[in-house]
């Protein structure tokens, strides 16, 4: 079912189609990452494919066996056709070790958002045009990407010291956005018992010794 | 008592008109334990919401790639922890697909037999524990109770009652115990009228469905877009069931319907739910009748399956063998692939990636509850607090598999 995909895919983009195979069954599409985006929008708009439904999106590392070295693996399904298809695009790591940059593909498909995001989190791969790139899965203070081959199994990290300050746990950019509790407003002015407290964060009025 | 604005004047003390942050979990009784929901509010109504998660991350895919295609099933287990045999049989099917070998056909109905028990419990784990969510405890006992009397099945069956690690590559650890087929037989009816008796408390009830009625509704094609499958999908009018969409195993050859919703709110969902533990009993009828008495369970592949202990013990063929398959792990051939199966949730995938030797080199699940999860920030924004814990309930977020 899914050959007639992959023949639209050939007719459509050529050159940056760089390889297809059914290894087990499953219809692979190997594109270039310029095309990424492209394919992406493609397969979910052309009238004879209509991969509407998001499956999954992650990532391979294949250090030591391949160039490049990292591969970004999608999976969708067509609701009305029932087909289904893999598109991968080989990808590796930038000049000087950056991380390796693809398009993200949020806009196509809106449940990619965290599957991207997970992809970043696990392997470091960056997804440009993704609007909120954050860690998903580990914690801010986490350092490395820990499904990358280079990365130690038995590796452990210190614990990550009490947050103080508020801007690490923001989530909406708010700096001063503690979700803890009850944040101190500048405006809000506390009266207790006479006396007046103005932007303390003892805000609920304990005398102090 | 004196009050203790004592020296306000007048209009000084203002009430704060800001969107106010409110932090949800993971230490909360609706969360689950798992998931912390930060979400800012004004007045009781949800502006912006945050689902973050992560708390139960176990670093699940980089574990496969230190052992053997066989030491993944206690990992699988722990994906979806209540219904952890649908998981076993989906990775034995996924690791049978890169093989290329199929299991006997009594051991296909075995598999679906305990699939779709272990899809019975799901189910009510998830529905029980959304009625008690909204205070509906009772319902819940009865559910549980219903429950225990499958995990019976399962304790006899594989000595486990939650974490069976029952499937093998190839086939099952053992085969059916001689009274399985009665045990199932008395035990379906009696699970079908206690989940009937509890239904009865909460569907007539008001409270119960003023909660769950237009709440958390979902539009058909953002659930497409957004990847959902499974009950939550269903439940928004799209037909989808892997079941009958892409048969695997003997699930062409039951005759079961596909319950769809047609809201997509929470109440949809529960009762998509409940119409499918119906449809779960009608296969597992239909495949009691169909599974023989007798026959091998395990396919007859000496690369996969470990000879019998009396040979182990006895020749040396049989001690090799024993070795190479524990020691060095089944041999999968080099190659990529991506199986799915319809787990308690919906679509579990697992994308394999071998180089040929025993040890997996990725592989990749795919948690139904992930895409669902993913879809809750969208559901709650503009609802009130109250209505994040059925909307919460009804999605059937599994801390196991979501968090990988």
């Amino acid at each position: 079912m899914s050959k007639v995909v992959l023949k639209r895919l050939e007719k459509r983009f050529g050159e940056a189609l760089l390889s297809t195979h059914d290894q087990f069954g499953d219809e692979t599409a190997v594109v270039s990452p310029d095309a990424w985006h492209a394919v992406a929008l493609f397969l979910r708009d052309d009238s004879r494919c209509q991969m509407d439904h998001f499956i999954d999106l992650t990532a391979v590392d294949y250090l030591g066996r391949r160039t490049p070295r990292f591969e970004v693996v999608l999976h969708m399904r067509s609701m009305q056709k029932l087909h289904r298809i893999r598109v991968k695009t080989p990808i590796d790591l930038g000049p000087d070790g950056t991380n390796p940059k693809v398009d993200s593909v949020v806009d196509v498909w809106k449940g990619a958002n965290w599957f991207e995001r997970e992809a970043w989190d696990m392997f470091g791969i960056q997804f440009e045009g993704h609007p909120d790139l954050r860690r998903l899965l580990m914690y801010e203070e986490f350092e490395g990407h820990p499904l990358r081959k280079d990365y130690d199994a038995n590796k452990t990290q210190p614990l990550v010291e009490y947050r103080e300050g508020y801007e690490k746990l923001a989530p909406f950019g708010l700096p001063e956005g503690m979700p803890f509790g009850r944040q101190v407003h500048d405006r809000w002015k506390v009266h207790v018992a006479g006396r007046q407290t103005e932007g303390d964060t003892n805000i609920l009025g304990f005398e102090e010794d | 008592m004196e009050p203790l604005d004592v020296e306000l004047e007048d209009g000084e003390l203002e009430l704060p008109t800001d969107p106010m942050l409110l932090n949800m979990g993971p230490s909360h009784p609706a969360m689950h334990g798992t998931v912390r929901i930060v979400v800012e509010l004004s007045g009781e109504t949800i502006n912006k919401a945050d689902v973050q998660i992560g708390y139960l991350h176990r670093g699940f895919e980089k574990m496969c790639e230190r052992g053997s295609w066989t030491q993944v099933f206690p990992y699988v287990d722990r994906l979806n922890y209540a219904s952890p045999m649908l998981n076993n049989v989906g990775f034995a099917l996924a690791v049978e697909k890169m093989l290329g070998v199929t299991v006997p056909e009594r051991c296909q109905h075995y598999r679906v037999l305990l699939g779709e028990l272990a899809r019975i419990c799901d189910h009510l784990v998830c529905s029980g524990a959304m009625a008690m969510e909204l205070g509906a405890f009772t319902p819940f006992l009865y559910f549980i109770k219903a429950r225990d009397m499958i995990w019976d099945i399962f304790e006899e069956e594989t000595g486990a009652r939650l974490t069976n690690s029952f499937g093998r590559v190839g086939g099952m650890a053992d085969e059916p115990s001689p009274n399985f087929k009665e045990m199932v037989r008395t035990t379906i009816p009696a699970v079908v009228d206690l989940i009937t008796d509890g239904e009865n408390l909460l569907l007539e009830n008001r409270i119960f469905l003023d909660r769950l009625e237009d709440v958390g509704i979902i539009a058909r094609e953002d659930a497409v877009a957004l990847g959902w499958s499974g009950v939550v999908l269903r439940s928004t009018g799209a037909n989808y069931d892997v079941r009958k969409h892409h048969p695997y195993m003997t699930y062409d050859r039951y005759d079961f319907d596909v319950p769809v919703g047609q809201k997509g709110d929470n109440y949809d969902r529960f009762m998509c739910r409940q119409a499918e533990i119906k449809q779960s009993a009608r296969i597992i009828e239909q495949a009691l009748d169909m599974m023989a008495d007798e026959g091998p369970v395990n396919v007859d592949d000496p690369r996969i399956i470990l000879p019998p202990k009396e040979q182990v013990y006895n020749t040396i063929e049989g001690t090799i063998q024993h070795f190479k398959i524990v020691m060095e792990g089944i041999k999968v051939p080099a190659g990529e692939c991506y199986s799915y199966t319809e787990s308690g949730n919906g679509e579990l995938g697992f994308y394999m990636v071998s180089d040929g030797s025993g040890t997996p080199w990725r592989l990749r699940i795919r948690p139904p509850s992930f895409a669902s999860t993913a879809g809750l920030e969208e559901m709650i924004t503009g609802m009130m607090i109250p209505d994040i814990v059925p909307t919460f309930g009804s999605i059937n977020m599994i801390g196991g598999e979501c968090d990988h």
